[in-house]
Parts: structure tokens; C-alpha cells; sequence
């Protein structure tokens, strides 16, 4: 009987060790652990075995079954997993076929930008306000201390329109500084504003040149507002629109509204600062104009200039994408072109 | 402005690198543009001529014996003007000349012409680059230095500065000493003017009256006679050129050159052409006519101030001369004008006759009116020196507009409060007095300050400040941070909501774009009826195709679509915030910010997934109701009338009753006037300012129901014109339904003609408690009995 169920054991573990499916495993347990095995069976006739013998068989047979159990646990496990591998298998792609195609939208470059800067600003307590395209020659020209045939008129190339009275000038905005008066005319100290927006050039479109673009304005007046806290703004504007190692040069310059009168540059990001095409030569990049708001303004708008100081600037914006990925063609920005918008 | 470095040494000493001077005068307002080298001559010196022998070999050629101080050399000459004693520019063998022909720069060799060895050449102003003549050498004057490289005697650098506008003073090489100095810490010397009056007394034999003294504050004259006309020495022509102008004759050069120096424009009579030798300065008679110095005839008009002699108009005041009394050879006497004109009205009088000049554009700026007498000395002592002409005794100096200085206060606390830190009374006294300020102390913390009289731009104490913080340098004030409260926050809707519009939009797949806002009118008339278009004009277009300003932001979009179509493979789907601008009567327009799309091409690009069908109006009307439903804002869709799109296909947005915008498919006829290829395109146009008040409005939060929903299916028939939303509506308005969602659509065999069958899936569900089959089964029932009863629909079998 001993010998029957050594038999057993070995014939069992060799086909165990053969079989490839858990189908053929499922026979190879009726067959040996199944009710009608031999083992079952010599499991069962125990009790009619005489007592001496009942003890080793039934010891061995007990054995041989749980040894046969685990080798049945063991083999199905391993089984389950080839199956597994191999489906897994069947289920290969070309994982560098492309993607499934989706719409996609973006916002239009300059939109990003205005907000890119405003952001900054509102981060450094500034309200994003705006206003009118079309303006008074009061509000672009003459309150900004540019009375006509002021020469600085020359700096602002200025369509007109066609008003049927034509009594009282009105164009298009060539910059946002109107806004620098419409602001303190219905609010009081303190101001801090910025104002994005069009404006527009009559001037021949080139290269560099464009009829309509947009300008940022920033403006701040309070009672103790220094040329210190203008240079300290732009600064900290510069270095986190440029980067933290941008320098940032500050000079004068002339614009009939601020007194002193400052323009900004950082210095020339392709060459360094020792001079290239970009930045002419010279190493700097102007970046935006700025100032400390006029007397004569203030007295405008009834700000006491004995009371009240501010700062004012303004930035092109299209400029600042032209810098920063290389934009040779301003032009580019408004006859929207999918091949160049889709790039930002 | 062009200023030769070697003009400004003579007014100030400048020990500063170049490359830091530039600097100095960039960072304080006077921006070197660009740096321009004359000269660069290598191995090139002043010789003079010391012996003429004739050419062995040929007629026309000369051998000419050049004397350079140490050595002397032999070269082969051509020029017919050489002659023994000149002081010429030799070239040695080595050095880079021009060639003539070619304009090329080339190496002198040894060569041997017609036989003989030339040492050198004696060299034209073309072949050293200075101008184009080449009839003869150029001849130096006597006085230069013999062996001296050419480069030190000629060579010169050319600042470009651009000038600002509130800057006249510094449109003059002296007012460019005066910044130099004070950046550099030097002092400004003048020229001398002195010479001896031997003529008549110039009230004997000219006249000057002043008739309209609110435009001419002064005018001073004074008479040059026996005047011999000639050339310019080269030392003022080449002065000349390298600050841009044209040289011209002795007398009109003397103008151009003071006028370079000092900054004062000044201008040349022939004496003998002015009728009864008056000059009367008043405004032209409307219609007077008057040919200038560019041969243009002009008609003048009353606004116009001239100068007049005792018959016409002989110049327009500040702006340019006229011919019949323009300095020619033949001139012999000359009266030189040195005065000054009201700004305002010699701009607006350039401005009308469209004709600028250096003049014009000095006089424009406001420049002082005690720079007349100043430049009229300096003028006259040079005319008379380069012309060999006779000075009338005295000046006619004629000054209604004379005004005292009066003296500007400023503060230590004025300097404090602008630039935000303390200066010292002597900081600014020494900056200010560099500048040419004259400063008195009145306090230890004010001053008095008087302003010169050629800094016109300097009238308030803020104007001082600049200066003061420009000559220290902007870099070197202190850097803070506004410490103030902040202003009252104002919110600004408008924006937020255009804000959240572009970014849904965007992430439906649509690109934004920003358009013109002037367009034209054809353009605009393809999309709205003539009886609607009544857009502002552009009194000065550039071109007719942005010459009014858009009241819709259509046609910039569809010019979008159909410029793009012609590139693009897969689908275009474009949207624009933007503005239009409504006319107003007697204001600035109404601007209102509007949305607009347009969408066409395949759902899906082509891919190696298959290719999508093409976008149809329900793509457009699902990117719109995403955009509202994230917007919070509830809307339904009806019947449109819009003549830009499709009779059959065209909707109209409505929010609480009002019309907010329009959506439908592109009308053919509107597709072809824009150039448009694809057969379905589908536009949207939506009024913000409308939608704003339902944008505004507060959300509430809804309760995640507690209890189950029953779903039950029933599919309708109904008439072909019935709208689905009727249906859906009607079902919607049950207590018990909590959501309907329309899943089938059918026309066809399985139904009767002009009838359709809809398919709803109906959510039942109750806030409060989970409902029975029977309640179900009940609803269901009275809502197939009310259909029944409105709409006449039935159950489809």
C-alpha cells in the first residue's frame, strides 16, 4: 500500500510539471485529488485496515495529499499568471502611433501677455481698469500737457474722425495715458492702475511698425509717491517678466506728461549687453517710458502737487513677445495666421 | 543732431573715453544713436609741394616733389590744380585709398607710370572718402601742420543724438558743450566774437520793422558789404558735412554753421534785392504768393507770419527764404537775420504748407530770444572773414518780447518728496551751476534759482529736480517700493467675464484671434443691411481697407477664416472679444464688447483614427451651451431672423427673455463674398453687455439627492414641425422628473409622413423620499395624456 502511494506521488508530480493549461490541471486534479482517485480512495478504505497499518498508510496518504495540494496551489498560480502574460500580450500596441487628434484653442499671444503683465502688477497692488479707443483731443493730448501744435505732437502720428461738427477733436487714442486723466478725474488719492489696451498709429505699417497695438498703463499717485518707488516697481516688474538676472538701466527721457522723465531698457538678452543686431549696438532694450506725473497734470485733475506725487509709465506689449521668442514681424500679431498663432 | 567731437573740444575739454561720454549723455537724456569715424586714414600725412617737374613720358602728367617735414618723396600727379606751395594730403605706398571708379577700398602700390616710379599719391577728397570731388587733389589750408598723419589733422567723430523735443538748446553743438561739461565736470568756453565795424551805419542804409510783435519777439540784422562770393575754406565745409548739411557758398554756409553752433537759425538777404533795403515783419495777406529757396510757389494766407520788403514778402519767417532775394554769385552785399518767432504759429505754418526745414524745426521748440544778438555777432564777424566783406556799423536790434528771468525757489523737501532722497543745498548748487544755473541760497534749505537763457524747457522747480537727478544719473537714486495703503479695490466685471469667456472657449478647442477694428465699408456691408450701417469714419485713412471703425466683429472673422482656409487642412474654429463702436450724436461712440465665431472644416482632423464628418450647427451650439452652462447662465435657442445666415439654420440666444446673440450656419451668398471654400460654416455673435447682469447673478449650491432615481424610456410621435424643446419641455415641467435626456430622433419608413418619433429617457426622482412603481407608473401616464393633448402625440407602437 506504501509503495502504491509512493507511485502515486511521483507519477503525480511528473505530469504535474508537464501540464500546460488550467484545463489539463483541473483533469490532473480529478485524477489524483478527485473523489474517484486512488487516493481518495485509499483515504476512504483507512478504516477497514487493521489498526498497525491503518496508522502508517494514513499518515503517508495524508501526506502524499496535502503534498499534491500545495503542488496543485503552486501550479495554478504559476499557470494563472503565464495566462495572464499571454493575454497581455495579444493586447501589444505601437504605443508611438499618435495620439487620437483633439480641437484645440488658444488664447491669442498678446491676450497671454496682457494678462501676464497685469498680473504682475495686480500681484504688487494694482487694479486692472479700462477705457475708451476712441477719445476726446482733450483727453490724449491736451491735458497730458500737449496743447496743439505742441511739438510732441510729432511723436503721436494721429488718426482722426470724422466728427460732422468737428468742433471738438476726436480720435483714436495713440496711447493709454488718456486713461492716466479719466482715472484721477473720478477717483481721489490713492491711485494705483494699470490699463491694458489698443491704441493706434497713422503710420505706414512695416516690419516694426503697426497702425493699431496695445499699450499697458500704469499709473500711482498717493501723498509720499518718489521716483525711488517708480525705479523700485519697474525694477521689480523687470526682473519677473525678464527673469532675476536681467540688469535694468534707468535714464532720462522726455515726455511732455512726467517731470522727471525716465525710460526703462534691460540689458540686450541675445548679446549680453556688448552689442548686437537686436539691441542695435548698444546692449540695452527699451522696454517702456515712465515719469513722475507732471504738476501741470495734477493741477488738472485737481490733485494738489504740494500734497500729491505719483508715477506713471507705459509699455508696449506686442514688443515684449517679438523680444522673448524672436517675432521679426510685428504684423504677424493681427492678420492672425493659424501657422503663428498656433505657436503660443 | 550730428556733432563732430572735434567741434565740441573746442568748447570743452573732454578727457572722457569715448565709449563712457556716450554712455554719460545716453543715461541723461541725450541718447547717442549712433558713433561715426571720419577718416581712419592709415599712413596718409600733410606734405607740401616743393617742387613741379614735367613728365618725361606724357603731356598731361606732372612729377611733383612732396616735402613731409623729415623725408621727401617723388609722385606722378594728373590733377590739373596742383601747384608749388600746397599743403596736400600724401599718400604713402601701403595705404588704403578709395578707388575713384569703383568707390572701392583699395592698397597703394609702388607702381611705375608711364615709366617713372611714383613714391605716393597726392589724393582727391573721393579717394580719402570725404566727398565726392575728384577734379583735382584736395588742397589743405597753409597752416597745416607738415608730417602730421591726416587722421590727426582731418580725422573727426560724429555723434548721432537724438535730440527730445523739449530740448532746442541742444540742436547746437554749444548747448551739447553745456551737457558734456556737466556730466563730465568741465567748464564751457565760448567763442570769441570781436571785429571792427568799418562800413556805414547800418540805420542809413536798412530798415527794420516789426508790424505784428505778438509772433516776432526780436529781430536783429546786421549788413555785410563788399562781399566777395566763393566757396567755403574746408575746414568749414567739412565741419558741415559731417553734421549733415550741404555745403553751399561762404555766405549761406556762415548761416548753416552758426546756426549748427548756437542753435539759432539764421537767414541771408541779397541787400541789393530787397526792395527800398526795408524789412518789415507782419502777417501775409491771404492769397500774397511766395516761390522758396526749394522752387515751390506758395500762397500764403493770414495766419502766415513773413518777412517783407518794401513790396512782398521776401521769406516765410523761421521757415525758409524765398529765391527772389536769395544770395547768388552775383551777390555783393549781404544783411544777415538773426531774429525769433512765436512757436505756435511758426508750426502751425509749416505744418500747412507741409514744408519743414532745420530752421522750422528748431523755431518750433521755443528757443530763447536772447540767442539772435549772440549768433548775429558770431555770424557776421565770419561772413566778413570768409568773404572779404565790409561790416556796416551796429546792429538793428529790434526787441518787443524782451523778458526779465524770474528766479525759480527750490527746496531741500521738493528734491526729497520727487526723488525720495535727501540732497544737500551744495549737491544741487554744483549740479545746477554746471548746467549753467545761477543759484543763490535763501535758506539753508531753499534756493533761488535763475534758469539760462537757453534752457527754455526749465520753468518750475520740477523741472529742476530732473536736472538735477539726470546729471547725478537716475541709477544712482535709491530703489523702494510704493509703502501707501492700497486704493479701495473696484471690481470690474466686464473683464472678469470677457476673461472667462476666451479661457472656456479656448478649452473647447477654439483659437482666439484679435482683429482691425477699422475696416471698410464694403467689407462691413456684406454682413449688415445699408439701413443698419452707420459707422464712424477715419478722416485720414492710410488705406481705404481700415478707413471706419466695425460695428460688428464679423467680417474680421470671416476675412480670418477665409485667409486661413487657404492653408489649412483640418477644421478652423476662431472667436474675438472684442470691441464694436456705435456712434453716438454729439459724443464718443458707445464701445460694447462683443463675442463672436465661426467654426468649419471636419469635427476631427484627419488622422490615421479615421477622418471626422464635418462640423454642423450642433458642434457650434454645443461650444455654446458649455460656454453658458459654465457661466452659470440659462438659455434657450428660437427662430432667428439674420440676413448673414442660413434661412433654415440660424437661431437666437435668449436670456431671460431677452436676445443676447445669434448662432447659424453661414448664408452661401455671405460665404462667397468672403472668399469662403468650405460649404458649412457656422457663426456665432453674442453681446456681452447683455449677458453681463445673468453672469453676475449668485450660484447656489444644489443638495446631491438622497434618494434613487427611476429611469424609464418612451419614444414619441409627433409632427415633423413640432420642436423637440416643446416636448421636452413639457415632460420637464412634472414635479416628479428630475432630468430628461432626448436620446433618438427619427424620420423615416417605420413612422407616418410629416410625423417623427423622439425618444426621451426620463430621470424620476423626489428630494424626499424614494418613490414606488405605482407613483412611477402614475406620473408617466398623466404626462403621455398631457402630450397627447397638446401636441398630439402617441406612443410610438
Amino acid at each position: 500500500m506504501l509503495e502504491k502511494l509512493d507511485e502515486i506521488r511521483s507519477n503525480a508530480i511528473d505530469e504535474l510539471s508537464n501540464l500546460q493549461s488550467l484545463n489539463e490541471l483541473e483533469d490532473w486534479r480529478i485524477r489524483y485529488l478527485g473523489k474517484k482517485s486512488t487516493l481518495t480512495q485509499i483515504l476512504r478504505g483507512l478504516a477497514a485496515l487493521p489498526l498497525e497499518q491503518r496508522k502508517a498508510v494514513g499518515a503517508s496518504a495524508n501526506e502524499v495529499k496535502a503534498l499534491l495540494e500545495a503542488a496543485l496551489g503552486q501550479k495554478r498560480a504559476a499557470l494563472k499568471e503565464e495566462e495572464l502574460a499571454r493575454s497581455i500580450e495579444r493586447g501589444r500596441i505601437d504605443v508611438t502611433l499618435p495620439g487620437r487628434p483633439l480641437a484645440l484653442g488658444r488664447l491669442h499671444p498678446t491676450t497671454q501677455m496682457v494678462r501676464e503683465i497685469c498680473d504682475i502688477f495686480i500681484s504688487m497692488g494694482f487694479q486692472v481698469i479700462e477705457g475708451p479707443e476712441v477719445e476726446w483731443d482733450y483727453y490724449n493730448f491736451e491735458a497730458l500737457n500737449i496743447p496743439p501744435d505742441h511739438p510732441a505732437r510729432d511723436m503721436f502720428s494721429t488718426f482722426w474722425i470724422d466728427t460732422e461738427s468737428g468742433e471738438r477733436p476726436m480720435l483714436l487714442r495713440t496711447h493709454t495715458s488718456p486713461m492716466q486723466i479719466r482715472v484721477m478725474e473720478r477717483t481721489r488719492p490713492p491711485v494705483r492702475v494699470v490699463v491694458p489696451g489698443k491704441v493706434y498709429r497713422y503710420e505706414a505699417t512695416d516690419a516694426t511698425h503697426e497702425s493699431m497695438f496695445y499699450q499697458i498703463e500704469g499709473l500711482a499717485v498717493d501723498e509720499n509717491i518718489t521716483l525711488a518707488d517708480l525705479k523700485g516697481t519697474l525694477y521689480e516688474f523687470a526682473k519677473r517678466l525678464f527673469g532675476a538676472e536681467r540688469r535694468v538701466r534707468f535714464r532720462c527721457d522726455y515726455f511732455p506728461f512726467v517731470e522727471p522723465g525716465v525710460e526703462m531698457a534691460i540689458d540686450c538678452f541675445v548679446c549680453g549687453g556688448s552689442g548686437c543686431r537686436l539691441c542695435g549696438n548698444t546692449g540695452w532694450i527699451e522696454i517702456l517710458g515712465a515719469g513722475m506725473v507732471h504738476p501741470d497734470v495734477l493741477r488738472r485733475v485737481n490733485y494738489d502737487p504740494d500734497v500729491y506725487t505719483g508715477f506713471a509709465f507705459g509699455l508696449g506689449v506686442e514688443r515684449i513677445p517679438m523680444l522673448r521668442y524672436g517675432i521679426e514681424d510685428i504684423r504677424l500679431f493681427y492678420s492672425n495666421d493659424l501657422r503663428f498663432l498656433r505657436q503660443f | 543732431m550730428k556733432a563732430s567731437l572735434k567741434w565740441l573740444r573746442e568748447y570743452v575739454n573732454i578727457t572722457l573715453p569715448l565709449q563712457e561720454l556716450a554712455q554719460k549723455l545716453t543715461m541723461s537724456g541725450t541718447e547717442v544713436a549712433g558713433i561715426d569715424t571720419i577718416g581712419g586714414w592709415d599712413n596718409i600725412v600733410v606734405g607740401e609741394v616743393v617742387a613741379i617737374e614735367p613728365h618725361p613720358n606724357a603731356e598731361r602728367l606732372q612729377l611733383a616733389t612732396v616735402d613731409l617735414g623729415t623725408q621727401r618723396f617723388t609722385s606722378v600727379c594728373g590733377a590739373p590744380n596742383l601747384e608749388m606751395g600746397q599743403k596736400v594730403a600724401f599718400a604713402k605706398i601701403g595705404s588704403q585709398l578709395i578707388d575713384p571708379e569703383s568707390g572701392e577700398l583699395v592698397k597703394l602700390k609702388r607702381a611705375k607710370i608711364r615709366g617713372i616710379a611714383s613714391e605716393g599719391m597726392i589724393c582727391s577728397e573721393r579717394e580719402l572718402g570725404i566727398s565726392d570731388r575728384h577734379e583735382g587733389i584736395m588742397v589743405l589750408p597753409s597752416d597745416a601742420p607738415l608730417g602730421v598723419p591726416l587722421d590727426e589733422y582731418l580725422g573727426d567723430t560724429i555723434l548721432d543724438l537724438d535730440i527730445t523735443p523739449n530740448r532746442p538748446d541742444c540742436l547746437s553743438i554749444i548747448g551739447i558743450a553745456w551737457e558734456v561739461a556737466a556730466l563730465t565736470g568741465k567748464s564751457v568756453r565760448f567763442p570769441e566774437v570781436s571785429y571792427d565795424e568799418t562800413g556805414e551805419p547800418i540805420e542809413r542804409k536798412a530798415s527794420v520793422e516789426i508790424a505784428d510783435a505778438d509772433l516776432c519777439p526780436r529781430y536783429c540784422a546786421s549788413l555785410v558789404t563788399d562781399v566777395k562770393m566763393a566757396p567755403s575754406p574746408p575746414w568749414m565745409e567739412q565741419r558741415l558735412l559731417a553734421c549733415g548739411m550741404r555745403p553751399i557758398n561762404n555766405i549761406v554756409d556762415v548761416t548753416n554753421y552758426v546756426m549748427l553752433e548756437y542753435g539759432q537759425p539764421l537767414h541771408a538777404f541779397d541787400y541789393q534785392k530787397l526792395a527800398q533795403n526795408r524789412i518789415i515783419v507782419r502777417r501775409a495777406q491771404d492769397g500774397e504768393m511766395l516761390t522758396t529757396l526749394d522752387g515751390v510757389k506758395r500762397a500764403l494766407t493770414s495766419e502766415m507770419l513773413v518777412i517783407a520788403d518794401g513790396e512782398g514778402a521776401v521769406a516765410i519767417a523761421g521757415v525758409m527764404g524765398g529765391t527772389e532775394s536769395e544770395v547768388t554769385e552775383d551777390t555783393t552785399s549781404v544783411l544777415i537775420e538773426s531774429a525769433n518767432f512765436n512757436p505756435v504759429s511758426l508750426r502751425r505754418t509749416s505744418m500747412a504748407l507741409r514744408l519743414r526745414s532745420e530752421a522750422s524745426l528748431r523755431f518750433e521748440k521755443g528757443i530763447s530770444p536772447e540767442l539772435p544778438l549772440l549768433a548775429l555777432r558770431r555770424a557776421t564777424q565770419l561772413m566778413a572773414a570768409l568773404s572779404g566783406g565790409k561790416i556796416a556799423k551796429g546792429i538793428i536790434d529790434i526787441y518787443p518780447g524782451k523778458t526779465e528771468p524770474k528766479p525759480i525757489s527750490l527746496t531741500t523737501r521738493q528734491v526729497r518728496r520727487i526723488l525720495g532722497v535727501d540732497l544737500g543745498l551744495d549737491q544741487m548748487v554744483k549740479v545746477l551751476s554746471s548746467l549753467g544755473f545761477q543759484c543763490q541760497r535763501v535758506s539753508p534749505e531753499e534756493l533761488s534759482v535763475i534758469v539760462p537763457y537757453w534752457r527754455t524747457d526749465v520753468r518750475l522747480s520740477d523741472d529742476l529736480v530732473e536736472e538735477i537727478a539726470r546729471i547725478i544719473g537716475y541709477d544712482e537714486l535709491p530703489t523702494t517700493l510704493p509703502s501707501g495703503s492700497l486704493p479701495r479695490y473696484e471690481p470690474n466685471p466686464m473683464r472678469a467675464l470677457r476673461q472667462r469667456v476666451c479661457e472656456i472657449l479656448a478649452g473647447c478647442g477654439m483659437q482666439e484671434v484679435i482683429t482691425y477694428s477699422l475696416t471698410s465699408l464694403a467689407i462691413m456691408r456684406k454682413v449688415v443691411p445699408d439701413s443698419q450701417l452707420f459707422p464712424l469714419r477715419v478722416a485720414n485713412p492710410i488705406t481705404t481697407e481700415q478707413e471706419y471703425l466695425r460695428t460688428t466683429l464679423r467680417p474680421g472673422l470671416l476675412q480670418a477664416l477665409s485667409s486661413n482656409e487657404k492653408h489649412e487642412e483640418g477644421s478652423i474654429r476662431l472667436f474675438e472679444v472684442g470691441k464694436v463702436y456705435l456712434p453716438r450724436e454729439g459724443d464718443l461712440p458707445e464701445e460694447r464688447h462683443m463675442l463672436a465665431g465661426v467654426l468649419s472644416g471636419p469635427r476631427l482632423d484627419r488622422s490615421w483614427h479615421g477622418e471626422g464628418e464635418a462640423l454642423d450647427f450642433f458642434d457650434a451650439k454645443g461650444v455654446l451651451e458649455v460656454l453658458f452652462e459654465r457661466l452659470g447662465v440659462a438659455i434657450s435657442f428660437e427662430p432667428a431672423e439674420d440676413e448673414t445666415l442660413s434661412p433654415a439654420r440660424r437661431a437666437k440666444i435668449v436670456v431671460g427673455g431677452e436676445e443676447v446673440g445669434v448662432l447659424g450656419e453661414l448664408h452661401p451668398r455671405v460665404a462667397e463674398d468672403f472668399d469662403i471654400s468650405s460649404r458649412s460654416v457656422y457663426l456665432f455673435e453674442i453681446d456681452l453687455e447683455r449677458l453681463l447682469p445673468a453672469a453676475l447673478e449668485p450660484h447656489k449650491y444644489r443638495p446631491i439627492p438622497r434618494f434613487p432615481v427611476t429611469l424609464r424610456d418612451i419614444a414619441l410621435v409627433v409632427d415633423v414641425a413640432i420642436p423637440s424643446k416643446r416636448v421636452q419641455d413639457i415632460i420637464e415641467g412634472f414635479p416628479l422628473v428630475a432630468r430628461v435626456t432626448l436620446f433618438d430622433v427619427y424620420i423615416g419608413e417605420q413612422v407616418p409622413r410629416e410625423k417623427k418619433s423622439l425618444a426621451f429617457r426620463i430621470h424620476y426622482q423626489s428630494p424626499t423620499r424614494t418613490l414606488t412603481d405605482e407613483e412611477v407608473k402614475q406620473a408617466q401616464e398623466e404626462i403621455l395624456e398631457r402630450l397627447h393633448r397638446e401636441l398630439g402625440a402617441t406612443l410610438r407602437a
